[in-house]
């Protein structure tokens, strides 16, 4: 079909977009969002797509799960991605348990898990840091 | 087979593996002087056999090591080549010179109850970095450096006892490494996708064969920026100035040395040994892209520095400007740049990482790290101030310092290139460092000490890692011939690209293919 | 202190060996099908975790305390690293299992074996360790104050 409209080139590469369309919703949050523990949402969203995209390319049409079954001709996905990716998310997993962590720190030292709340008491001890520094003056 | 030679045969394994023992083994023991003598071995032990890696692959030539018993490209392997030989040796000699520092450093800024973890976390955060350099596993590279960060935001907000805004620091530094490193999975997957392995010697040979496309230029794409975010480019540098500037001293010292260092040369093992600079889109990238955000960064790093009240967040700034020195370097796309790169990695590692300790020295007697508060110290601690002036001019880049050698490789590189106005740009970000260096200076010793004051020099245990990585940067700066040329073997064997290909030395017993 | 539904409780009481059952099945059976440590790793620990959580935080700590939680998380790295220093030893590469039983193929399920079980001790210890990090902290809302 030239020029037109490639119904085909959509469906292909469906879990492309899936992934993209994941992936950037996370990134958006991550972004986006003032609140700490939603930033920590965006960003296991933002790596579950990434994940689902490696899973997704193991994914061989036809094929079993890779267990061997005394068939010559049986087709196996590709268990490589799964196994990165189980690798992947055992990270995940400690970022995400290190950040919620270190939420809760935050938490009880400032009273918030807002950003910009945070940045405003930042602001305010570097302004005691330059008062501090004048009277040493 | 003596106990000498099966360690020999396994140096490429057990310089990772010593240290990622220590810390289950810390964890076991449980006791804060067992901790720091078992990190302090282990440090040393994976420096010695990093220096004896370095001394067989110096003059060319490349280790392997197959993991598992597995032959690459199946395997996982280890593969030492002369760059990565030469960046093991700066991360684990930093290592070993700021552990005996951080044991009092640490008894003073993190609570006594966090000790052991410490080490444990610092021997984690040591055996990441060693990992992602010697590994020749694209994946590997990815785990490693995991290991690597999380274990840094831990060591950054254990600096929350001093200052609560650790705590905040660590957090922004792990919502940006773990989009970095994010970026960089979704790179190794394009590029699985793209060549069906993830051993980097394989992979150069499959993208050597083939055509390039979309989808290895955009893996290209999300590695460089993942990394970038890693080793902070310019725009990318949020993260790295209150991290190293909340952080425990030691770790700042071992942070600004080492982390930054590691990251650059994954991008480059990536740039040069697996892509290749052959194709358009890759040395478009680097040149129009990379050089201006370094020169950039040159600039805004140092302008910054100026105006920064702290003494950590000055430094700190100064090695986002530092950074650009090893990127434009490494852009110039020649044998010369590349070697300055190399040779600026080692110099920065030396002497950021003597000014972060002095400076910790300070804010060990003092309790504060601003710099109007270091008035008049160069007289009531003379050692701790004298090192800082000498860390101050290499990163000047007077003669005679280390950063004076890294400075005359560059510029030689950029004429090489035909590159003049390169030069100038050099001349000219060097002289706002003057200026940062300049304040420190003068507020220590042309300000009088406030009354009232009065401080001592800090113990040897201190002094000592300070004076021996500000003593390495002067002698580094005289007798340059080891540093050029090892950075010389490691950029020829960088631009020669594909890792050393099929032929390197086996270690250990050859794989299963 | 136990203030949950009595469904609850019964069915959790009734869960929870079956879960641990689970677990150990998924452990020993990654040699041969889908699973291995890290997989029963975290359902090893969830039959801790709920029984944490229905029932009583302290007793689960009384029964297995912080401290020991810190030791087998060291544990079964070390005994993963551990297999992989015996391989050395044994004249091989570092995790290389051919040589740690009579024939290659009785070491590579040796290896496996002792490797995952380090991989499920440590995921199992970690996971407790979040659990008990997160929910031994002084709650800041009081239940009732919602």
């Amino acid at each position: 079909m030239e020029g037109g409209f490639e119904t085909g080139f959509l469906l292909g590469h469906m879990n492309y977009w899936l992934f993209v369309i994941l992936m950037m919703t996370g990134f958006y949050i991550v972004v986006a969002r003032g609140n700490l523990l939603k930033k920590i949402v965006g960003l296991n969203i933002f790596q579950a797509a990434v994940f689902m995209l490696y899973i997704s390319v193991g994914k061989i049409s036809g094929a079993t799960a890779p267990i061997i079954t005394g068939n010559p001709d049986e087709v196996y996905s590709n268990p490589l991605p799964h196994v990165l990716i189980l690798t992947a998310i055992v990270v995940g997993i400690a970022t995400t348990a290190l950040g919620l962590a270190l939420i809760v720190r935050i938490n009880e030292s400032y009273g918030t898990i807002e950003e910009d709340e945070i940045q405003q008491h930042d602001l305010e001890q570097y302004d005691k840091d330059c008062a501090r520094a004048e009277e040493a003056r | 087979m003596t106990i000498f030679e099966a360690v020999h045969q396994h140096a490429p394994m057990l310089t990772v593996l010593v240290p990622m023992l220590s810390a289950p083994i810390i964890m076991l023991f449980g006791n804060r002087q067992a901790a720091f003598a078992i990190a302090l071995t282990a440090s040393t032990t994976s420096f010695l056999l990093s220096l004896q890696m370095l001394l067989l692959v110096a003059q060319g030539g490349v280790i392997s090591y197959h993991i598992g018993g597995w032959a690459p490209p199946l395997g996982i392997e280890y593969r030492i080549d002369a760059a990565n030989a030469f960046v093991l040796i700066i991360v684990s000699s930093i290592s070993t010179v700021v552990l005996p520092y951080a044991r009092r450093s640490i008894a003073d800024e993190v609570a006594a109850r966090h000790h052991t973890l410490f080490y444990a976390c610092y021997m984690l955060c040591f055996t990441g970095l060693l990992g992602v350099t010697a590994t020749g596993d694209a994946f590997n590279v990815f785990v490693f450096l995991e290991i690597s960060s999380l274990s840094t935001y831990v060591l950054v907000a254990l600096g929350a006892k001093q200052d609560r805004r650790a705590l905040s620091a660590a957090y922004d530094y792990l919502i940006l490494g773990t989009i970095g490193a994010t970026f960089f999975v979704i790179g190794l997957g394009m590029l699985y996708m793209a060549t069906g392995s993830l051993n980097m010697v394989h992979i150069a040979q499959v993208l050597a064969e083939g055509e390039s496309n979309r989808t290895v230029r955009s893996a290209f794409t999300f590695i460089v920026v993942g990394m970038a975010l890693k080793f902070a480019m310019y725009p990318l540098h949020r993260w790295l100035p209150g991290a190293y500037t909340y952080a425990p001293s030691a770790v700042s010292a071992f942070l600004a040395a080492t982390a930054t260092k590691v990251a650059i040369y994954v991008v480059l093992r990536f740039i040069f040994s697996v892509f290749g600079i052959a194709e358009e889109f890759e040395r478009n990238t680097v040149q129009y892209i990379m050089m201006p955000l370094a020169v950039v960064a040159m600039f805004a790093g140092s302008l910054m520095a100026t105006f920064s009240l702290n003494a950590k967040t000055l430094l700190a700034y100064s090695s986002i400007s530092q950074i650009g020195y090893m990127l434009l370097g490494i852009t110039l796309l020649n044998s010369t740049g590349l070697t300055a790169g190399m040779v600026h990695l080692f110099n920065h590692a030396l002497t950021k990482g003597a000014l972060f300790l002095a400076v910790g020295a300070i804010i060990y007697r003092t309790g504060s790290a601003l710099v109007p508060h270091m008035a008049g110290l160069g007289r009531q601690m003379p050692w701790t101030s004298a090192s800082i002036v000498i860390g101050g001019l290499s990163l000047i880049g007077a003669p005679a310092t280390a950063g004076f050698v890294s400075k005359w490789v560059l510029m030689q590189a950029a004429f090489e290139a035909g590159m003049w106005p390169i030069a100038v740009f050099v001349v000219l970000s060097s002289v706002i460092a003057v200026v940062y260096v300049w304040r420190l200076v003068e507020v220590l010793y042309l300000q009088p000490a406030p009354e009232g004051r009065s401080v001592s020099e800090v113990p040897m245990t201190m002094l000592v890692p300070i004076w021996a990585l500000a003593l390495a940067s002067i002698w580094f700066g005289i007798d340059a011939d080891f540093t050029v040329q090892a950075s010389r073997t490691a950029a020829e064997a960088l631009l020669a690209g594909g890792f050393g290909g099929e032929d390197a030395t086996i270690m250990g017993t050859r794989g299963r293919p | 202190m136990n203030d949950h539904h009595l469904i609850l409780r019964v069915i959790t009481r009734m869960l929870t060996g079956p879960i641990l059952l689970f677990g150990l099945y998924v452990q020993f059976h990654g040699d041969y099908g889908p699973g291995g440590g890290f997989q029963a790793g975290v359902i090893f620990a969830v039959g801790f975790i709920l029984y944490g959580i229905v029932f009583s935080l302290r007793d689960l700590r009384r029964l297995i305390p912080d401290w020991i939680i810190h030791k087998l998380v060291a544990l079964g790295v070390l005994l993963y690293a551990g297999t992989g220093i015996v391989s050395m030893l044994l004249g091989a590469n570092f995790l290389d299992y051919n040589p740690l039983a009579g024939t290659p193929i009785g070491g590579q399920h040796l290896g496996i074996l002792l490797v995952e079980a380090g991989v499920g001790i440590t995921v199992f210890a970690v996971m407790l360790a979040i659990y008990y990090a997160f929910a031994g902290r002084p709650p800041s809302l009081n239940d009732e104050d919602w």
